[in-house]
């Protein structure tokens, strides 16, 4: 188990006051100015040599990420650095702990990650429902103006810098990064077909770059205790501390910061209080937010959490938000439920995701009371692979990727359902 | 098609919220005042006791000189627009799976009790009740928002009691309504437990 020195996010459960006082007290602000008297390539390579991988689902890894944004604006154009607080991926609720309890982590990452990519602000898009987080933001942003850590000279480095809040209105596809630019710009959040890449033309029409709430607030711990530190946490290529949402079916739910590649079944059981009804009870857990596929028991006996073990069963690491299925689930149901969700999260604009979210759906409703042929399950499988990779953004694959998940491992459960239908329709004739 | 209703009546920004729509329009560079579309919004919404009428959302174009339809597609595109009068509260109950599995039926099942409708406001103005997307408290799960406020950790008794209080005008405690901290594990963290401590608070 990690232990409590190795943890960046020692007040994620508002033990302590979020202000700033008590936020440089835990070792916030430390030394800002003369991380970045570093430099802005030192702070780059550092944070490669973490191998810090962005903590909002993809993946990729962050330091290479900010090394692609221009080291001088040819043209006049600044640059943003854009803080993807939209966190609304199913099972994800990370981000809120951070800004709600430990904004200051998150206000001096913009400072250090804004400065690495020289840009002039960070704009933090949060997401519209998290009106108090918001504000606590807001208030954490202007307790850091006043400690003159943000604005012009920025901790006494010589660099202006200004983090502004912005937030949303309650849709889901703004996490996606361009429709998160799009909304910003004051549009509606519908992504943008790429290229240009936000590292070129992003938000503004400038050169931005957007990270996660999660990626950013780790970044300061990072260089302040060697980017040595963080990438001895964990395993090769999955480095580090991550915060795993646990939620559904365990005793007690709950956020925590664990090491990357922690063992599912440990994680459940020391922190969340294991399965209700114990181990065995254990039906299938999504390990990454609603968009990864889901694993059976077999499987969740002993992968570990992190990118590339998930990725070997065929599912992924996401935003790490682990939800429990104990053997009460109806698990057709609860698949059928997440295809809703996608249906009313599209944004319209792909034909495949628009039509196809809505038809998965319709089909996933009758699937989970069996009324249905079984050639349609290999029918609704082979939609789900016409809508996966043919859309502008990743929300197609989200949608498709729970349906094949639940195919993969529960067709028997399926194929029974539409056995018994079948049945009790014949029995009804009789 | 949503519609967007109309108010009867012209709108404008209240003297004390003339402050805010500056601040609002000087976050985001010069020329791209239209980024402040959707604060103002929500500003206007704020003000006009939970809905935008078709009026806020002419002013606002007036305002930041963009072409009406482009608010008017902003504010039908995102769900937080409320576009047509609505109870005082807003019940907005989280049926994703997280918190499907943790009971989010029987929370629909309080609302239904107390005479909540899914997509309607109560005849007496007092709530109105809309079934959204996740809304990003997983691990407390179930879950209501209620204008600003999340209800975490609810059943069916406690989120009937809430709506109960709610009628009687009173302002029931926000949060999870178990005895857990914030998103820790209920009966106490499992980590940093050295930071419950008050001696923590005082370092």
């Amino acid at each position: 188990m990690l232990k409590d020195q190795d943890r960046i996010f020692t007040n994620i459960y508002g033990f302590q006051s979020w202000g700033i006082d008590a936020a440089m007290k835990r070792g916030d602000w430390d030394g800002t100015k003369d991380i970045l008297a570093k430099g802005q390539d030192w702070i780059i390579d550092q944070m490669k040599e973490s191998g810090l991988r962005g903590r909002g689902g993809a993946g990729f890894p962050t330091g290479v990420k900010w090394s692609f944004m221009p080291k001088e604006s040819k043209d006049g154009r600044p640059s943003y650095l854009v803080i993807n607080a939209d966190e609304s991926e199913p099972g994800t609720c990370k981000d809120r702990e951070i800004m709600r309890h430990d904004p200051q982590k998150l206000v001096e990452g913009a400072l250090i990650a804004g400065y690495a990519m020289r840009a002039k602000a960070a704009y933090i898009y949060v997401r519209g429902e998290f009106y108090l987080e918001a504000e606590r933001l807001n208030a954490a942003v202007a307790q850091a103006y006043e400690k003159g850590f943000l604005g012009k000279n920025a901790c006494g480095s010589g660099y202006d810098f200004d983090v502004y809040v912005h937030r949303g209105a309650g849709a889901y596809i703004c996490g996606e990064e361009t429709a998160l630019i799009e909304s910003l710009e004051g549009k509606k959040g519908q992504p943008r077909l790429k290229p240009p890449f936000p590292a070129n033309v992003g938000v503004f029409g400038c050169p931005t770059t957007v990270n996660n709430v999660e990626s950013i607030a780790v970044a300061p711990t990072i260089l302040r205790r060697g980017a040595s530190w963080f990438a001895g946490l964990g395993r090769p290529n999955n480095t580090g501390t991550k915060i795993f949402c646990i939620s559904g079916h365990v005793n007690t739910p709950c956020n925590v910061e664990e090491e990357m590649g922690i063992p599912l079944r440990e994680l459940i059981e020391k922190h969340a209080g294991g399965v209700r009804g114990g181990w065995d009870n254990l039906l299938a857990v999504i390990p990454g937010g609603s968009s990864v596929p889901l694993l059976p028991k077999s499987i969740c006996d002993d992968v570990l959490m992190d990118f590339d073990s998930l990725k070997e069963v065929k599912s992924g690491l996401g935003t790490a938000a682990v939800i429990v299925m104990d053997k009460t689930t109806d698990i057709v149901k609860a698949i059928a439920r997440l295809s809703y969700f996608y249906k009313h999260e599209s944004c319209g604009q792909c034909t495949p995701c628009r039509e196809g979210t809505g038809w998965m759906w319709r089909v996933m409703e009758r699937l989970a009371v069996g009324q249905a042929e079984k050639e349609e399950i290999d029918m609704l499988l082979d939609v789900t692979k016409q809508v996966e990779g043919h859309t502008i953004c990743a929300l197609g694959d989200a949608a498709a990727w729970p349906i094949q998940g639940l195919i993969r491992h529960f067709r028997p459960e399926i194929e029974r359902r539409i056995d018994v239908y079948h049945g009790r329709q014949i029995e009804a004739a009789e | 098609m949503l519609e967007v209703t109309k108010s009867g009546g012209p709108f404008r920004f209240s003297d004390e919220n003339q402050d805010e729509v500056k601040a609002i329009i000087a976050k985001y560079p010069e020329g791209r005042q239209r980024s402040a579309v959707m604060p103002l919004l929500y500003l206007a919404q704020r003000q006009n006791e939970g809905w935008v009428s078709r009026e806020a959302i002419e002013h606002i174009a007036e305002l930041l000189s963009v072409p009406k339809i482009q608010v008017i597609e902003v504010a039908t595109f995102y769900t937080m627009y409320n576009l047509k009068p609505i109870g005082r509260h807003h019940v907005q109950l989280c049926g994703t799976t997280p918190c499907w599995l943790r009971g989010s039926d029987e929370v629909m099942r309080a609302c239904t009790d107390m005479g909540l409708e899914k997509g309607k406001s109560t005849e007496d103005g007092l709530f109105h009740l809309t079934e959204v997307e996740c809304l990003g408290a997983c691990c407390n799960a179930p879950m209501v928002q209620i204008n600003d406020d999340f209800y975490e950790d609810l059943t069916y008794e406690s989120t009937k009691a809430i709506l109960e209080a709610l009628k009687r005008g009173e302002t029931p405690k926000p949060g999870p309504q178990k005895d857990r901290q914030f998103s820790a594990p209920e009966g106490g963290p499992t980590v940093l437990r050295d930071m419950m401590s008050a001696d923590a608070a005082k370092e």
